[in-house]
């Protein structure tokens, strides 16, 4: 095998040195009942040309392997990648590094994830970031937590229903063993209802996600003046990062806590992960946030470097009082999007976003002139919801199999009231002449 | 770490077998960390302090105080309602180091019953204690 | 003896990315904008973010410069206990990057995904087989929340059970994200202690093992790198009363195809891709945290599963199910870090079964050799049979004022990466080895001989060692004033 370095030779001066007659005898220690009694079960070992092989079956097998067209986002979004975002983050110094403990020969990762935090608070318009999550709906859950445990009194968190489905059941299996409760705010016309909320009692925190799932933008605002005046933090969380490259950040309509989805920022979309957690916070909340930090500091010599820092919250020190179990987050992921980040730069995001939602527009315009029904009035990012015209579910399903496009998707086993809604979605990796395509093929 | 003989234990406060000391003035009580435990602890870079108005019974649990890589919990000498905080430590954590009698002071309470105090070891016991 | 690896060679400074930045420089090719601009209602506008302004070649330089201050298992030897820094086979990124994999949109529909949902079905089989358990969800996005998934799962059968319980038995060599993650279910941590001989005693559990107790959670091989031989026992003695068995499964390089976690008694156990399966640690994740459950805990997993429709046609041969009303709920926005998975799959078909029990051989060849080779040098507090990494500690050293730190921060100079040092906390200043399989007998001997020389060094020159490292980017850097003063943005 070719990762297995030793020589017969090897392992018989080791084993002279270890006094061990063979390698079995190194297990001695276990008792001979507890071994496992013949091979494993397991596939003959491939060769790197038969794994590559192999490999490419299976990946081809799924559609994704053919030039497909993506009009469905719903947390995960079709974007240009630029190559120098691959190519450098492949680099073996940061991809094969741990979690970087000996800041001398980590300044790497450090000093790159310090930039990550620093870009992730300017795109939200936070006071800090952490050095990510594992996603924005296990982030959320986090967002959740800390509000609640904040508040001696409330045990109950608002959670508006026009955040991604995925992510209030994360929250739900968080909160089901801690006895806390989930209260789901309802929706006008494609966006969360203010009055409901401002009704309830005896919560702790709000969460409101924008653009919401229905790619609708609220009025965050709105939620934060409630929130203030009922004395509960408030959490803004979004599943599309581009949109704030254009809008208004959750930092500016007063957003305590930000949960969030990076995977728009230079992530492929890997059939939904490992994407990128962004959990962002008011300089006030710093040491209740869950996971690691990195900061600024000097070296003996009085240079600038970093380290890991405000550690004690963490589950190695604090153990059963830590802030969260959370140790191993999604680093790369958020270097590449670091990378990502300094790519495209002040005017590129700005470019990008407004590109998003120029497609989305001309995509909801064109659709509508082929006989898709507008719903919502609301402004809206890059998704917006149709209610679709009669044998349109057939056609889709045939544009799929035929004409590798993805025409939206079914709004129904998420919202059951929205019988023949599709949810839509463009980037800029979508052309003109493929909204001009799809619409003749809807027609 | 410093020998038992290089710390200072002023003979004026009260001190607890968790090492935080109590001194009474008036009707209220203040309290902080004593020399030994600042000088376990190693340099300190954060004190978490309850807020004025909690109350606590005695060996409540009522802050911490974080070295770079421990948290110690600290505990209330005596029963009482909090009526200060320390908010210099939130800056400048290191006085617990720097002046643990004076700038490091901690929290002061108004005690429920001060005849607790009685039950604190003065410095003759708390130096046999450390002695062990 | 050939010289050291370490050496001094030119590295560049760089500065932070917005110092680099001028007004104007864009390191993306914009797309063509053909469709008419849309604009966006005025009051919800923000000011464009103020990210740095770069060439590409600007980018570039940043980050490759970036790179060459960081130390990774391709740079040198990464004997970091607990962690199983192996080599990270570069065959497994390539299929990963697959476009069909890479590419693929999560809600695409099961016949448009069969590739994906075979993938993970058949690494959920080897999972299984590997560990001796009949089903296993590999939802969890990293260990700790596998391990988040395993108390969940706890917690939900004794919920179904009828009655709740409140504590958990936690040993001294855990984790810390042990009685952090049982925490979150509300469980109190009740800690015992290893017997003497650094594994736990039957006697011990049995002492605190009541009917208020939902279970115990053992990392076996313990973080002292010894095999827990009780486990049998202690398992006995928690099902008894109605608890059950966690299992730790960080340390599973040690026992690939010797030994099933499933075999000894344990009822859940959670596994680390990016440790045991060679996925790269990536500076801090993402990693994979699969959990494998006995038969009972089946309907507690968490949502979706995979099956597969035996009677089905090709195209629908694979599924997902979300209809199990005892699961614990869903715990990833999608099914978790699926491109760790296809690294994970890729290294399993290219060991094989045979491959992966060689692994796990040599991996406990090279820590007893490594423990042999340095038991003289620096103290071996419990100098037993060891499994895959060996704990030692700066006793010797004391009398020079040099500890377990001075000599980590020594090792940089050499071109090792210290190993993980201060845990296990039962081990005084622990000074933990785990090298690995995928190491050859030369780099081993060659870092036995820097240790040596270190101790020599604590010996004649300690301020050399009190000052080190000398040859990296930066010296010591300053923590105390960092966490005194966060500074955590520029």
């Amino acid at each position: 095998m070719r990762y297995l370095p030793h020589t017969q030779e090897d392992i018989d001066a080791m084993l002279a040195k270890t006094g061990h007659a063979s390698i079995d005898d190194l297990f001695d220690s276990i008792p001979e009942a507890l071994k496992t009694k013949g091979p494993l079960n397991l596939p003959e070992a491939l060769s790197e040309w038969d794994l590559n092989t192999y490999m490419e079956k299976l990946a081809s097998s799924n559609i994704a392997c053919k030039d497909y067209k993506c009009f469905i986002g719903a947390g995960s979004y079709d974007h240009y990648i630029p190559a120098l975002v691959p190519y450098l983050v492949s680099r073996s110094e940061f991809a094969t590094a741990y979690t970087p403990y000996q800041p001398e020969v980590s300044q790497g990762t450090l000093q790159g994830i310090y930039e990550f935090q620093t870009m992730i608070t300017q795109l939200l318009g936070m006071d800090i970031a952490t050095a990510s999550h594992y996603d924005c709906g296990t982030a959320l859950a986090e967002c959740a937590l800390i509000a609640l445990k904040k508040d001696r009194k409330a045990n109950k968190i608002a959670v508006s229903s026009l955040v991604h489905p995925s992510h209030r059941q994360i929250l739900e299996t968080y909160l089901r063993p801690t006895g806390y409760e989930i209260v789901e705010i309802g929706t006008k016309e494609g966006l969360t209802d203010p009055t409901a909320l401002e009704a309830m009692d005896g919560i702790a925190g709000v969460a409101v996600q924008s653009p919401n799932f229905l790619g609708n933008i609220e009025d965050l605002s709105a939620f934060k003046a409630i929130a203030e005046n009922k004395k509960i933090l408030f959490i803004a969380s979004f599943t599309e990062s581009l949109a704030y490259g254009l809008l208004k950040s959750p930092g500016a309509c007063g957003a305590d806590l930000v949960a969030g989805e990076g995977q728009s920022l230079g992530i492929a979309k890997t059939f939904g992960g490992p994407g990128l957690g962004l959990l962002a916070g008011t300089k006030k909340l710093m040491r209740s946030l869950p996971g690691r930090f990195i900061g600024k500091t000097k070296d003996a010599n009085g240079d600038d470097g970093y380290v890991l820092t405000l550690a004690t919250r963490e589950q190695h020190i604090k153990r059963e009082k830590a802030s969260s179990n959370i140790c191993s987050n999604n680093g790369l992921n958020a270097m590449t999007a670091a990378m990502y980040l300094a790519t495209v730069g002040k005017i590129g995001i700005r470019e990008i976003a407004q590109q998003n939602h120029d497609k989305a527009v001309y995509l909801k315009t064109s659709l509508e002139n082929a006989g898709f029904e507008s719903v919502f009035d609301s402004p809206f990012f890059n998704e917006f919801v149709l209610k679709a015209p009669k044998g349109f579910r057939e056609k889709r399903a045939d544009l799929i199999q035929n004409k590798c496009v993805f025409a939206g998707m079914d709004l129904e086993p998420y919202y059951p009231k929205l019988k023949d809604h599709y949810l839509f979605c463009a980037t800029e990796t979508i052309s003109k002449k493929d909204i001009d395509q799809l619409a003749k093929e809807v027609q | 770490m410093k020998e038992i003989s290089d710390l200072n234990f002023p003979e004026d406060v009260k001190y607890t077998k968790d090492h935080e000391w109590s001194k009474s003035c008036g009707d209220i009580v203040t309290i902080g960390l004593s020399d030994y435990a600042q000088d376990q602890l190693g340099e300190i870079v954060f004190v978490e302090l309850p807020e004025v108005g909690d109350s606590f019974s005695q060996g409540d649990e009522f802050g911490s105080v974080e070295s770079v890589k421990a948290v110690s919990e600290v505990y209330i000498p005596i029963s009482g309602e909090i009526v200060g905080i320390n908010e210099d430590l939130e800056d400048a954590p290191e006085l617990v180091n720097e002046d643990c009698y004076e700038g490091g002071w901690i929290i002061k309470i108004k005690p429920e019953d001060p005849s607790q105090l009685d039950d604190l070891m003065d410095k003759a016991a708390y130096l046999n204690m450390l002695k062990g | 003896m050939n010289k050291q690896p370490g050496t001094r060679g030119l590295i560049f400074n760089e500065p932070q990315l917005w110092e680099k930045s001028r007004e104007g420089r864009c390191a993306v090719s914009l797309p063509k904008a053909d469709v008419e601009r849309a604009e966006i209602a005025p009051h919800l506008m923000g000011d464009a973010p103020g990210l740095p302004q770069l060439s590409e070649l600007d980018v570039v330089r940043h980050y490759t410069r970036l790179s060459q201050w960081n130390f990774g298992v391709d740079s040198g030897m990464y004997p970091l206990g607990s962690c199983t820094m192996k080599y990270n086979p570069k065959t497994n990124e390539v299929q990963a990057a697959r476009q069909g994999f890479a590419g693929a949109h999560p809600l695409a529909g099961k016949e448009f995904s069969q590739g994906a949902l075979k993938l993970m079905y058949d690494l959920e089989q080897a999972l299984g087989e590997i560990t001796g358990f009949p089903a296993v969800t590999l939802q969890p996005a990293a260990g700790a929340h596998g391990e988040l998934a395993g108390m969940l799962m706890i917690h939900a059968y004794h919920a179904k059970k009828g009655k709740q319980r409140s504590k958990i038995i936690i040993p001294d060599t855990a984790h810390g994200t042990n009685p952090a993650s049982a925490s979150l279910c509300g469980y109190e941590s009740v800690n015992i202690k290893s017997g003497e001989k650094g594994i736990l005693e039957p006697a011990t559990v049995a002492a605190v093992m009541d009917e208020d107790t939902a279970g115990i959670m053992i990392t076996n091989p313990n973080t002292l790198g010894l095999f827990e031989e009780n486990i049998r026992e202690i398992c006995d003695i928690v099902h008894a009363k109605g608890g059950l068995v966690y299992g730790d499964g960080a340390n599973m390089n040690a026992i690939m195809g010797i030994v099933k976690p499933g075999d000894l008694g344990i009822d859940v156990l959670h596994l680390n891709l990016h440790k045991t399966f060679s996925t790269p640690h990536g500076g801090g994740g993402p990693g994979s945290g699969p959990v494998s459950v006995v038969k009972e805990l089946i309907p507690f997993l968490p949502v979706p599963r995979i099956e597969k429709n035996r009677d089905g046609k090709d195209l629908s041969s694979y599924k997902f199910v979300t209809d199990c009303p005892d699961s614990i709920g869903r715990l990833h926005t999608f099914y978790g870090h699926f491109g760790v998975m296809i690294k994970a799959y890729s290294y399993i078909l290219s060991m094989g079964g045979k491959g992966l029990r060689e692994a796990s051989q040599l991996a406990v060849l090279n820590a007893n050799y490594i423990k042999e080779s340095l038991k003289g040098t620096l103290n071996l507090p419990y100098d037993r049979p060891c499994m895959h990494e060996c704990v030692f500690n700066d006793k010797y050293q004391q009398e020079n004022h040099i500890t377990t730190m001075d000599m980590a921060k020594r090792l940089l100079d050499y071109g090792f990466h210290p190993p993980t040092i201060y845990f296990p906390l039962v081990v005084d200043a622990a000074f933990m080895v785990e090298p690995t399989e995928t190491e050859s007998k030369e780099d081993i001997d060659q870092f036995i001989d820097a240790v040596k020389a270190i101790a020599k060094e604590a010996k004649l020159d300690p301020e050399k060692l009190k000052k080190a490292p000398l040859l990296t980017k930066v010296t010591r850097l300053d923590e105390v004033t960092a966490a005194r003063k966060p500074c955590l943005r520029g």
